[in-house]
């Protein structure tokens, strides 16, 4: 699979699919897509990218350990339901805000919070078990 | 003191749970001052309860109430009454003591910090069950009791003897604990309160009941269970592994008493049948000679009294289960003068240990020289326990006498084990006072001198209250029996205690009686130790054997099951997997007539005529072309490669029927998934290197094509009788008309997954990750090859 085609057009093909999985995330609440499948897509984005590169390469670009990130995630959904608490209504009460900025209004919201820990718990769990797989040896896992 | 008189009930219970927790930091800041310090707080505990005695004797109950779980009406209720206050002041009191005890008996060790904590969380444990009036808390501090107990009895952890003893405590506890769980809830259902003191009003809604047998055993199994009575005795010397002060304190005042205090405080709601006297009666005797002969074959000092300790206990369960008046007033001046006297020599005996280096009967003698104060102590304690006048243990003896004196023949057996009973532990009392401490001297391990002050000062304070209250009848009557008994029984006992001897009483001569045999056994120990040691071994099976039997019984029979469910053939795994998928697809749709419609009915007339190709487009009738000859694929596939990648065809097609038919959301899922299923797993297929080839025995392949086929029909059969039924449409048409008004989004699948049913997600993202962090674990442990060498057998 070390084509140096695939090696080639792994980066921008790994690019293109993590802008596209935040896009699709961010515009899930009115078109198809959502945390769930922005995750998926960023994961497969990962995958490829450990394929190409190699793991350690990927591990480097990532900073972070992915399942850090699935942590994250999980922690960043469960806090945005906290939010509601200081409203006094019941626990994960959505909550909005219009920000207007001239020519539109940006409308923000404590489930667009909770898409976002829904895609790192997805994207962190599926990139750190792609990862894995991918690699041979045991200090890359 | 601000707080009102009632909230320091409630102070009481918490109180030694905070000086727990605070224990391991004032013992690293105080360091040797550290038991002096914490004695504060049962000594405290002490004096409020006395406090409190003044209203109790005027027949008052002292009660508060916190909330607990408000919305439930539950409530942690306390209360004080005469035979709480009793159990209470006993159990701080001689806390307080043991206390300063430990802090000497452990000085220096190493954990003494957290020795202490745990004997304060018992403590409070304890305090807690006799002063509940919420029966779920009742079991809830009794499971305490256990816990804390199973941390004290193997505190001494590093030795296997401790860890098995604290084991078999909490597994002979723990089930008389979910059999007094069960009780109280079957007792709540029949009378409709949690509270003790309603319940103890409502006489005979559980007596008169059809559960009232269920109950009456299951009160009966936790109470025997903690008291140690036969056959459940033989955790308690077992937990003699642990440090001399948990025996002292556990042997005495609590623990075993917990199950006393249960049957006592039950009496006005399951007492006064015949099944209740016959079993307590008939229990506790057995168990009263049972550990009396137990201690005489002993020659340890610890397990001569802790057997002396199950026999006290049956002794207890016999007069609850007489439960007259004077029986009721006799067990509590026994527990009063038990609980006094056994820790008192418990805590000799721990000194003896600790400065003569042994606590072996026969290789003791003439310490009374070296250690003048202990020997004080002992004698105050075993005489007590002899029973002799001028002690509460005389006035404890004479009440039971009383108790099962006349009456038909059933009393006299009675009164007759009582005799024997208390004669043997007579017997003992006086080998435990003079055997070590009189006659010739022996030499010991170590030099004997004389105990340091905390030490001592256990034993002398509590025997010289034993004879106090030996000299006091009048106010021991009036102020502890009489409330007391009209806590148990809702009457008062009259006072009759008295120092004056009268002749012609028969129960005088029976007291004789019983210190002559006491003599006569002291003097017969030996032989009696060794014909005992001889039938032992002539037996050579004791409860102690079988209870390991069954556990061990218990770990192979685990084993085996194991070993039949795990055995490691992920072929095996998915067949009974799948197996039971067809089953349960296909059994309940045939009992419920799910096939019926496929049988044709008489005026369907010729059916293939009715059958009518699909009115489908031509580019929909080639999806489902895709998806049969990615399906084809996978079957007739040679290699894994292949037939991964025909899998992804076919769910990439599946993605696009659902595009066609209007669930984007759905597709795009899908696609991904597909995706990602096959990068996975042909990683992973790479990585095992198998054969790139998959060759199969025909007979696999029939059985696992056959299944396969009975579960791909079974899930098509449900997916088509569910289209045929009316489509509740309720709730897709309140998610239409709400999502973008409500929930500000025009994707419903979206808007359900993040807003109205978020909390659903947020539980299956944290399984994702959980899942996750599973797989990762099971992949580290693949890259090392020395834990794969030598993990599966």
């Amino acid at each position: 699979m070390n084509t140096v085609i695939f090696r080639t057009a792994a980066p921008l093909i790994v690019a293109t699919m993590l802008v596209f999985s935040l896009y699709i995330c961010l515009r899930g609440h009115n078109e198809p897509g959502g945390g769930f499948i922005g995750g998926l897509i960023a994961a497969a984005a990962i995958a490829v990218f450990g394929m190409a590169s190699g793991v350690p390469a990927v591990r480097r670009a990532l900073k972070v350990d992915p399942l850090a990130i699935a942590g994250f995630g999980v922690v960043l959904a469960g806090a945005s339901g906290l939010l509601s608490l200081f409203t006094g209504s019941p626990f994960m009460t959505s909550i909005w805000l219009y920000l207007d900025l001239g020519e539109t209004t940006l409308p923000l919201s404590t489930p667009l919070i909770f898409d976002l820990g829904v895609y790192c718990a997805v994207f962190g769990t599926i990139s750190s078990i792609a990862l894995a797989l991918e690699s041979d040896r045991e200090e890359d896992l | 003191m601000g707080l009102s008189l009632d909230a320091s009930v409630a102070l009481i219970a918490i109180a030694p749970f905070l000086a727990a927790i605070l224990a391991p930091l004032i013992q690293s800041l105080a360091g040797r001052f550290a038991a002096w310090i914490l004695f504060i707080v049962p000594a405290g505990i002490f004096i409020v309860l006395l406090g409190l005695a003044e209203r109790v004797v005027a027949g008052q109950t002292i009660s508060t109430a916190i909330g607990w779980v408000p919305s439930f009406g539950l409530t942690l209720g306390f209360f004080v009454d005469g035979l709480s206050l009793v159990f209470a002041l006993t159990i701080s009191g001689i806390g307080a003591l043991i206390v300063l005890y430990a802090g000497a008996y452990l000085r220096g060790h190493r954990h003494l910090g957290r020795f202490l904590a745990f004997l304060l969380a018992f403590m409070g444990a304890m305090l807690g069950l006799v002063l509940a009036d919420n029966s779920l808390a009742i079991f809830m501090f009794w499971e305490l009791t256990s816990i804390t107990s199973y941390l004290l009895i193997g505190f001494d952890a590093g030795r296997q003897a401790a860890r098995r003893a604290a084991i078999q405590a909490l597994v002979i506890t723990n089930i008389g604990g979910l059999c007094l769980l069960v009780a109280i809830i079957v007792m709540q259902q029949l009378s409709g309160t949690w509270l003790l003191s309603e319940l103890r009003g409502l006489e005979g809604v559980v007596r008169d009941s059809a559960f009232y047998g269920l109950v009456l055993t299951l009160v009966l199994a936790a109470a025997f269970t903690k008291s140690a009575q036969f056959p459940f005795h033989f955790w308690l010397p077992n937990a003699m592994e642990a440090p001399t002060p948990v025996s002292a304190f556990l042997h005495s005042a609590t623990m075993v008493q917990g199950g006393v205090y249960l049957l006592a405080r039950l009496t006005p709601v399951l007492g006064e049948t015949s099944v209740w006297t016959g079993t307590l009666v008939a229990f506790g005797s057995v168990t009263l000679i049972w550990g009396a002969i137990g201690a005489l074959r002993q020659t340890d000092l610890k397990q001569i009294l802790a057997q002396t300790t199950i026999a006290s206990l049956g002794l207890l369960v016999v007069l609850i289960g007489l439960g007259s008046k004077a029986a009721i007033a006799a067990m509590i001046v026994y527990f009063i003068a038990h609980a006094f006297y056994k820790a008192g020599l418990f805590m000799v005996v721990g000194g003896v240990d600790h400065e003569a280096g042994t606590r072996d009967i026969t290789a003791l003698g003439g310490l009374a020289d070296k250690m003048p104060v202990s020997f004080i102590g002992a004698a105050l304690g075993a005489l007590s326990m002899f029973g002799l006048p001028l002690t509460v243990g005389y006035f404890a003896k004479e009440e039971m006498y009383l108790a099962a004196f006349g009456g038909d023949w059933l009393a006299w057996l009675v009164l007759a084990v009582l005799i024997l009973g208390n004669a043997l532990l007579a017997g003992i009392a006086l080998l435990i006072m003079i055997r070590p401490f009189l006659g010739d001297a022996l030499p010991t391990p170590r030099k004997p001198h004389e105990a340091p002050i905390a030490m001592l000062s256990g034993p002398l304070i509590l025997g010289g209250v034993a004879v106090v209250g030996g000299l006091l009848p009048e106010w021991l009557g009036h102020d502890v029996l009489a409330p007391a008994t009209l806590a148990v029984l809702g009457v008062e006992a009259e006072p009759h205690l008295s120092l004056s001897f009268d002749i012609t009483n028969p129960v005088l001569w029976l007291s004789v009686i019983t210190w002559g045999l006491g003599i006569l056994v002291f003097r017969q120990a030996h032989r009696i130790r060794v014909l005992l040691r001889r039938a032992e071994l002539a037996i050579g099976w004791t409860a102690d054997r079988a209870f390991d039997a069954v556990m061990f019984g218990l770990i192979r029979f685990a084993g085996a099951v194991t070993r039949f469910l795990h055995h490691g053939r992920l072929e095996i795994y998915l067949f009974t997997v799948f197996a039971m998928l067809g089953l349960a697809l296909f059994v309940p749709l045939s009992l419920l007539g799910g096939f019926d419609w496929i049988v044709p009915t008489a005026d369907l007339g010729d059916w293939s005529k009715r059958l009518v190709l699909p009115d489908l487009r031509i580019y929909e009738w080639g999806i489902l072309l895709f998806v049969l000859v990615g399906l084809l694929a996978v079957l007739i596939a040679q290699s894994r490669l292949i037939a991964i990648l025909s899998l992804g065809i076919q769910g990439t097609g599946l993605a696009l029927i659902f595009l066609l038919f209007g669930a984007p959301d759905l597709a795009f899922t899908q696609l991904m998934v597909e995706v990602l299923s096959v990068v996975i797993l042909t990683v992973v297929m790479t990585n095992l290197r198998l054969d790139a080839r998959d060759h199969r025995p025909f007979e696999d392949w029939a059985r696992d094509g056959t299944l396969a086929v009975i579960c791909g029909a079974g899930v098509s059969h449900l997916l088509m009788l569910v289209l045929t039924g009316t489509f509740d449409s309720r709730l897709s048409d309140f998610f239409a008309k709400t999502s973008v008004p409500v929930a500000h989004g025009a994707n419903i699948v979206n808007v359900i997954l993040v807003d109205y049913r978020g909390l659903d997600t947020l539980g299956e993202i944290s399984v994702v990750m959980g899942a996750g962090i599973a797989i990762l674990a099971l992949l580290r442990r693949r890259n090392k090859p020395a834990i794969a060498a030598r993990g599966e057998p």
